[in-house]
């Protein structure tokens, strides 16, 4: 179990505890109020060095990290390794030692391997590496500000800051999580933040689309999709991933849908108060609908925006320092 | 060069007893209480050893010819005879594979230049393509005993079908790598609670085991016989021991990570721990060691499978499957029977005697210029012998390996046992755990 986040790898949600989470949070609310001034930017990491290096494509998170990275005055190598020396047979190790050999302090990666920010820690020890995606295994920082999004929209219901309320919001949350668990990364960080947390995570997922065990894994599979809306405090809805082959788990992409799309007639059964998110993007018509997304009930853009203050938390912390020093 | 092993606890097939081993000019001479030094002759220590039949390994992949970078027949003996082997069966999924007379001889004349005996393995169907069959008969001529496709298994069971049909009269073995593609495809580790966390995609149980069900019909259809190759699964153990109480031809190896590594060991991604079959369940592992304890599976069978380290060093998804087997393969089979409470017997059953006799080499054969093994330490017979040193403990280490290859899993473990002496065809190779 990892109590905190300080002068660590980020690589998976899956062993770190409600203090390492709510450590990030509260550094993160610090964050916020940086991005709303008018010069968004402070010293915490100046001088230091982050490489992005994103062997998938993903121009969201990318963006983020690098807005993240250069609000704390870090210097940012961004490498477009996907389109270099990798296509020419460069090994994951020979990739790394090489901008390794630059200079840095921390990286920032993404890989279509599960797994592959892991190996990355082990070929150099002395940088902090920030798992940006892997595979079908973790995306924490998406994990985490996701229950950020949600700590600060029930806080505010609340008046009261997220960071006064601690983990107290979480206990028994009704989280439910529906679609395509079995290929999402999100979901795998998802379910290991909101259950840190306290929530009762539930998930909703046609039979291909759930993982091939659930052995250990701090969840129950709702038995009526329709029923679990009624009860959920939260709806994560997750993007079907048909570019990993996810459509051949379900005969069509209407038929999924029609059986667990949230679409605009199963969201009219949601409680008015229920948060509903997605992580990005969107197949609009696939598992959401237009009119559900644009909703009044839907935090999308709200994730996206507090995607740059948990990134920041997220580098700041692991790379150096402590979050007092880090707004002055 | 003549030698005398003094005082070893000579393991014979059902009973042990302590005395000196006599070779000379490449036969066992004598076996007795006490012998006194003939002329000439080496005196090798051999007190607190176990001495019996040389190991023999039905699985080594020695990348010769096409991956050479990994290994070669010569650099795999090396590291086979640390290991304590007198022979070997090379495996045929080469590139290109060794599925014609040409190839077959070409790696048998690379064996014949090393000091211990490499039979090879031809494959079943031509480039193990899985769709026409390779020229069974003309490679039998040439001394091959077993054809196989491992790496991947005969998918179509009507092709399978057929070879066990042709294969039956020439007298040959078809051993299967047991894994239905349709189901083990693109995964890379076991299906199960570990994968499912850790978001690789599962190679599952049934994958293995559904293929060892049909191919046991396929033997009581044809009355064929199939030796199984590196069995993981508690399932498929259980199914090739019951089809053999039934009477049909079925033999099956277990390799040593399986009896020693289970799935857990891929938490941290390191692809040195990825292996087709894939490591199974704490609970598969136990019913390996059971049945092995047992005398229920017929050979420890190394699937010595190395390979170029910056292939190891890719994603766990991306990266080769295999790891190298020969020079630990005694150690763990010695931990797997139960370190302390191995039985000597059964060990040299399962590493020597059990493996000889699937690969058919018992009796020499002069065709292929191999001498005979898995025989009693007895006077008359060829000098294949390995001295084993229960009592030895040691640090396995990448570095000290004689493969060209370094992707072992055991890097630091802690071992127990370790092979002393191999006699290969009447040489000392190996002396003081080095070669000679």
């Amino acid at each position: 179990m990892i109590d905190t986040l300080r002068g660590r790898n980020l690589l998976t949600l899956d062993d770190f505890s409600a203090s390492a989470i709510l450590e990030v949070l509260d550094t993160a609310e610090l964050f916020v109020e940086v991005n709303q001034r008018t010069i968004k930017k402070v010293p915490a990491l100046k001088g230091r060095v982050v490489a992005s290096l994103f062997f998938e494509e993903s121009t969201r998170t990318r963006l983020s990290f690098e807005t993240a990275a250069k609000r704390l005055s870090a210097d940012v190598l961004s490498l477009a390794v996907a389109s270099s020396s990798v296509k020419k047979g460069e090994s994951l190790r020979d990739t790394i030692a090489t901008i390794d050999a630059l200079g840095i302090d921390a990286v920032v990666m993404r890989h279509s391997s599960s797994g592959a920010a892991h190996q990355v820690g082990g070929y150099v020890p002395h940088v902090r590496v920030i798992n940006a995606g892997d595979g079908l295994h973790q995306h924490p920082t998406q994990g985490l500000l996701d229950v950020f999004t949600v700590r600060e929209v029930l806080a505010e219901r609340a008046h009261a800051r997220g960071s006064e309320t601690g983990k107290e919001l979480f206990a028994g949350l009704h989280v439910l999580i529906v679609g395509d668990i079995r290929h999402s990364r999100v979901a795998r960080s998802d379910i290991a933040a909101y259950s840190a947390l306290g929530a009762d995570v539930r998930l909703a997922a046609p039979g291909t689309l759930r993982p091939a065990s659930l052995d250990g894994w701090p969840v129950s599979v709702v038995d009526d999709f329709e029923e679990a809306l009624e009860w959920a405090d939260v709806v994560g809805v997750l993007r079907l991933q048909s570019e990993r082959g996810s459509g051949s788990f379900v005969p069509s992409l209407s038929e999924f849908t029609e059986t667990f799309g949230l679409t605009t007639e199963r969201a009219s059964r949601l409680r008015p108060e229920t948060i509903i998110m997605h992580p990005g993007p969107m197949n609009r018509g696939v598992e959401i609908d237009s009119a559900v997304a644009d909703s009044a009930a839907a935090v999308v853009e709200r994730q996206v925006s507090n995607g740059v203050p948990i990134r920041m938390a997220a580098l700041y912390l692991s790379v150096t320092g402590s979050p007092e020093e880090a707004t002055s | 060069m003549n030698f005398v092993l003094r005082q070893g606890l000579v393991v014979g097939p059902a009973s042990t007893r302590v005395a000196d081993v006599v070779v000379r000019d490449g036969l066992i001479t004598e076996v007795a209480e006490r012998v006194d030094l003939p002329a000439g002759a080496h005196e090798i220590d051999a007190q607190g050893c176990w001495v019996g039949p040389g190991f023999v390994d039905l699985h080594s992949h020695l990348r010769e010819p096409g991956r050479e970078a990994a290994e070669t027949v010569a650099s795999g003996a090396l590291a086979a005879a640390v290991g304590g082997y007198c022979a070997m069966v090379a495996m045929p999924n080469t590139e290109p594979a060794l599925d014609n007379v040409a190839l077959v001889s070409y790696v048998l004349d690379k064996g014949a230049r090393t000091a211990l005996d490499v039979a090879v393995a031809g494959a079943i169907t031509r480039g193990r393509e899985g769709r026409h069959l390779a020229p069974l008969a003309e490679m039998a001529a040439l001394g091959v005993r077993l054809f196989t496709d491992d790496g991947t298994g005969v998918q179509d069971p009507s092709l399978m079908r057929r070879a066990l049909e042709y294969a039956r009269p020439l007298g040959v073995r078809l051993a299967q790598h047991c894994e239905d593609e349709s189901l083990a495809q693109g995964g890379s580790m076991n299906e199960g609670a570990v994968s499912s966390r850790l978001g690789l995609v599962g190679r599952p149980a049934l994958a293995e085991e559904l293929m060892v069900g049909r191919d046991i019909e396929l033997v009581r259809l044809t009355g064929g016989s199939v030796h199984f190759l590196h069995l993981s699964t508690a399932r498929s153990l259980a199914m090739v021991v019951a089809a053999r109480a039934e009477g049909l031809d079925v033999t099956c190896e277990v390799a040593p990570h399986h009896l020693t590594l289970d799935e857990s060991a891929c938490a941290g991604f390191d692809a040195q721990f990825k292996v087709h079959p894939p490591l199974r369940t704490p609970t598969d592992v136990a019913a390996l060691r059971q049945a092995l304890r047992e005398g229920l599976v017929d050979a420890v069978a190394t699937d010595h499978a190395p390979h170029a380290p910056e292939l190891k060093d890719r994603a766990f998804d991306e990266a080769p499957a295999g790891m190298l087997g020969l020079e630990h393969a005694a150690a763990l089979t010695f931990e797997a029977l139960g370190t302390a409470h191995c039985d000597p017997v059964r060990f040299f059953q399962v590493l020597s005697r059990g493996p000889a006799r699937v690969a058919m080499l018992r009796a020499g054969d002069a065709r292929i210029r191999h001498s005979a093994h898995g025989a009693d330490v007895v006077a008359g017979e060829d000098a294949n012998l390995t001295v084993f040193d229960p009592s030895a403990r040691w640090t396995a280490s990448r570095e000290d390996l004689h493969s060209r290859a370094r992707n072992t899993p055991y890097d630091g473990r802690a071992m127990n046992g370790r092979v002393r002496t191999t006699i290969a065809k009447g040489r000392l190779v190996v002396h003081e755990g080095t070669l000679v």
